[in-house]
């Protein structure tokens, strides 16, 4: 078994290296080439990534190129790191907590691209980077053994301390630095003496979603902090309903993920279509079910029943990326101090 | 002297080999370095790292003594059980932790310390109400514990394995009881690798930063290594993420000096290598003891182990095994672990045996001891240095030359290979010091080198610390994530990347299925690993 295997994956590099020989030269013949860096999961096997570049390749008489990275932030580290050498004709997958920083590399240019017709709770708009999907957090909560779920952030801060909740590390990951800008927004002030009581009913704060998520789903906890969208997923994929989102009162920070064309693309024009292509029914469509986030544009057909069960929030926070870049650092000092004491 | 030209090259391979790593690690650090626009990013030691090294050192201290105090009643055991049944497969249970990544070992831990773990479900039935909570430092030891007693107790049993069989033929006639054993034959033995057990242990439990985190229960459990990937990936400032990387290396590595020294080295005996036959441990006393101490380590490692497989026969493994996506990241890894482990074995073979040759004239010249230490300290030092830092640096080093996604599988290679060193190491350099006392002046007086020398005379008694070195590197290798996330490499997909893919898109049962697969992969290198053990007689024959 084993020899077949090496030979098998011996020959998939022959194949890669003939693969990369190929793409050499076919980059050289008249078709266009966009290259677009994004996070890992939008080019997985369930990702957008295929059927949106499929779609986009045949309008654009063009082949869509993908470099895929851990996630938003890695994709801005990267980005980063190559600065004015970046290949990069699109980045796409940045969050609007990221979009200060990325606009302050400038290494990308104003889009140009209409976007009034966009729906984006609290509006979102921007010269330089487009929209494309957005999701509320929200505490995800187990209906088998949580009755009562908090209806308001302060209910999930004051509550009873033996209803656990898991949440990630602002640190380290996306979700978390959500999870503080959220209580930020409706403490102000008062969010570290919030953090000192939502202290006793967090089990444990984990480096990243997949972990957080993990516990949660083995039962370790009956809530988590996810998406408005994650019951989506329970409920198409996997036909439950067991897994719901809580409804705060005070309302739901959210999540707007975006993308923008770099200085130094070789076809502006090229990139300029596609920014356009990811507003239109095509790409939109692509989004709810393979991304689980809720699009900014019309879809061709309604979204799946699941999407209309889901939490609505009435209020919308986004606190302003030029003030989340200038604070974070002191902000996840607070919540350090806060959740460190005994 | 004899084969003088063979100890020269032996010298120069093993040169080559620590200027290899060296410039690994230093061109990474001088890119990443050079990258920095000299943003001002405040006071490195500020009252946060203050904390978080305190807390490193604490936890890492306390993992490394439970699980060594934990490991010798178990190696003792498995050394005076020599033939129970089942032990070979004892022996496997021993390696497979090592081959899992973090988050799948804490899933498994979870299902039997958790909060509807094993053990809090059945303290329930027994009318406890209040859980038993392992979020926090006992569950960050619990599973530092789960992750290397086994290795430790590993480490140990080939220590007391190599003790001349004429001790076992001579105790008796002494009347040595349980006690006078283990005090004059099996703790000098183990005493000798304590410092490099113990060393491994603590870098290992210093830099763990997933498990400590996920099993922490809060930000107060935070170690240096996590201080380092919040510089590098979420503030993006390279030269504080040098600078903590820096603080890790100097703080660890004096702590392992400092161990280095308070510990006596090895004595080795003289031996005719005849089989070892032990009659101590029959008694019913000893039996029981024995008996006890295995079941703890056996349940400790081994009912995680079954979660984790129970989990993942629940998965639908028959669509798994048939997607192509599965079969790529299983050729992936494979070819990474095999490619990683034969360069991190040869690599530090040569370097274990030109350290010796450096030190074999009476009175070394200072520029040989200076050599020889640092192959010893790279060989340790090098787990210290973070990996996200390498795959950084290296990114930065490689993007000039086009199209980087290409060398991501051989940077992922020569990471997991230096990775893999310390463990290397410690299996081999002991095996190795005792080959050569026993053999090199006879070989040397019968004209015996080179091939001959290989083949007949370090093969036979090499072979199983060999094969276990070889399959310990590739476990790692196979459960490493890999720290190319940056290059973004279509074709890096590895099982434990695949894993934790399915994870981050809901798809649990995939990723429990995954893991499962992951596991019996190890096993297999495992078996790879005890090769030879079934009949301990044999290459002792030398």
């Amino acid at each position: 078994m084993s020899s077949s295997l090496y030979s098998k994956a011996l020959s998939r590099l022959a194949i890669a290296a003939a693969a990369l020989a190929a793409f050499s030269a076919h980059a050289l013949a008249a078709e266009k080439t966009l290259t677009i860096y994004t996070y890992e999961s939008f080019i997985t096997e369930w990702g957008p990534g295929a059927k949106v570049a499929e779609a986009f390749e045949k309008e654009c008489d063009c082949k869509v190129d993908y470099v895929g990275v851990a996630d938003g932030v890695e994709l801005l580290t990267r980005l980063k790191l190559e600065g004015e050498g970046s290949k990069a004709d699109i980045v796409l997958g940045l969050d609007t907590n990221l979009v200060a920083e990325a606009k302050a590399t400038g290494l990308f240019a104003p889009h140009g691209v209409d976007t009034a017709a966009l729906k984006v709770p609290g509006g979102f708009s921007d010269d330089t980077f487009v929209p494309y999907d957005y999701g509320h957090f929200a505490v995800i909560y187990d209906t088998e053994t949580m009755k009562n779920p908090p209806k308001s952030l302060k209910e999930l801060v004051e509550g009873d301390p033996s209803q656990k909740i898991v949440i990630e590390d602002p640190r380290t990951s996306t979700p978390g630095l959500g999870l503080l800008l959220w209580v930020k927004s409706v403490y102000g002030d008062k969010a570290g003496e919030a953090w000192e009581k939502l202290k006793e009913r967090v089990l444990t704060v984990t480096p990243g979603w997949s972990e957080a998520y993990g516990l949660f789903t083995k039962g370790e906890a009956p809530m988590v902090l996810s998406y408005t969208t994650s019951p989506a997923y329970h409920m198409v994929a996997e036909n439950t309903d067991r897994y719901q989102a809580a409804s705060f009162a005070e309302g739901h920070y959210i999540q707007i993920e975006v993308a923008g064309m770099t200085q130094k693309t070789k076809d502006p024009e090229l990139a300029r279509k596609f920014l356009a292509f990811m507003t239109g029914p095509e790409f939109q469509s692509i989004i709810p079910t393979t991304n689980w986030m809720l699009p900014v544009g019309a879809t061709k057909e309604p979204l799946p029943d699941a999407f209309g069960k889901l939490v609505n929030p009435e209020k919308t926070f986004l606190l302003p990326s030029e003030e989340v870049a200038a604070s974070r650092k002191a902000w996840i000092d607070e919540w350090l101090a806060a959740m460190s004491k005994n | 002297m004899f084969g003088a030209t063979e100890n020269r090259m032996t010298t120069a391979a093993g040169a080559l080999s620590l200027g290899g790593i060296l410039l690994f690690v230093g061109l990474a650090a001088i890119a990443l370095l050079a990258q920095s626009r000299g943003g001002d990013a405040g006071p490195l030691f500020d009252a946060y790292l203050w904390r978080v090294t305190r807390f490193t050192l604490l936890q890492a201290s306390l993992s490394t003594l439970i699980s060594i105090l934990f490991a010798i009643p178990v190696a003792r055991a498995l050394a005076r059980q020599a033939s129970f049944p089942g032990r070979i497969w004892v022996l496997r249970l021993m390696a497979l932790p090592l081959g899992l990544p973090a988050l799948v070992a804490a899933l498994g831990l979870i299902e039997v310390w958790g909060r509807q773990g094993l053990l809090n479900t059945a303290l329930a039935a027994a009318g406890l109400a209040q859980p038993i909570s392992v979020y926090g430092l006992f569950g960050i030891l619990t599973a530092h514990v789960f992750f290397n007693m086994p290795l430790a107790a590993r480490l140990m049993l080939t220590g007391i394995e190599r003790i001349p069989a004429e001790y076992w033929r001579t105790s008796p006639n002494l009347g040595m009881g349980p006690l006078a054993t283990f005090r004059f034959i099996e703790w000098p033995a183990i005493r000798g690798l304590l410092p490099g057990i113990a060393g491994l242990i603590f870098m290992l439990c210093a830099t763990s930063f997933t498990l400590v985190l996920t099993l922490g229960g809060g930000p107060a459990a935070s170690t240096i290594e996590v201080a380092i990937y919040q510089a590098l990936r979420f503030d993006f400032d390279p030269p504080r993420a040098i600078a903590l990387s820096g603080l890790q290396v100097a703080l660890t590595g004096a702590l392992l000096i400092l161990l280095k020294f308070v510990a006596p080295p090895p004595e080795e005996g003289e031996t005719t290598g005849r089989a070892i036959r032990r009659f101590d441990g029959a008694s019913g006393l000893s039996r029981l003891f024995d008996r006890i101490w295995l079941a703890l380590a056996i349940a400790f490692v081994g009912v995680p182990l079954a979660a984790i497989a129970y989990s993942g026969a629940k998965a639908d493994l028959l669509r798994l095994v048939r997607e192509p996506a599965f079969h790529h990241a299983l050729a992936m890894s494979t070819m990474i672990a095999l490619l990683s482990a034969t360069v991190s074995v040869v690599m530090t073979a040569l370097m274990i045996r030109a350290e010796r040759l450096a030190l074999a004239p009476r009175r070394p010249r200072t520029a040989a001891r200076l050599f020889a230490g640092a192959i010893d300290a790279s060989t340790s030092f090098i787990l210290l240095v973070p990996p996200v830092v390498l795959g950084a640096g290296w990114f930065l080093l490689l993007t000039p030359l086009g199209d980087v996604a290409r060398f991501a599988p051989a940077v992922v290679i020569a990471i997991n290979a230096l990775m893999a060193l310390p463990f290397v190491y410690r299996v081999l350099a002991p095996a190795m010091a005792t080959h050569a006392v026993r053999t090199e002046r006879l070989a040397a007086s019968l004209g015996i080198g080179g091939f001959h020398r290989l083949r007949w005379i370090d093969w036979p008694a090499l072979r199983r610390p060999l094969l276990m070195a070889f399959s310990f590197a590739m476990a790692l290798s196979l459960g490493d994530l890999g720290a190319v996330a940056l290059f973004g490499s279509e074709e890096m997909v590895t099982l434990p990347f695949l894993l934790y893919s399915r994870m981050a898109s809901y798809r649990t049962a995939d990723a429990a299925g995954l893991a499962l697969m992951l596991g019996l992969v190890c096993l297999i290198l495992t078996v790879l690993g005890t090769a030879g053990e079934e009949k301990p007689s044999e290459g002792r024959s030398a």
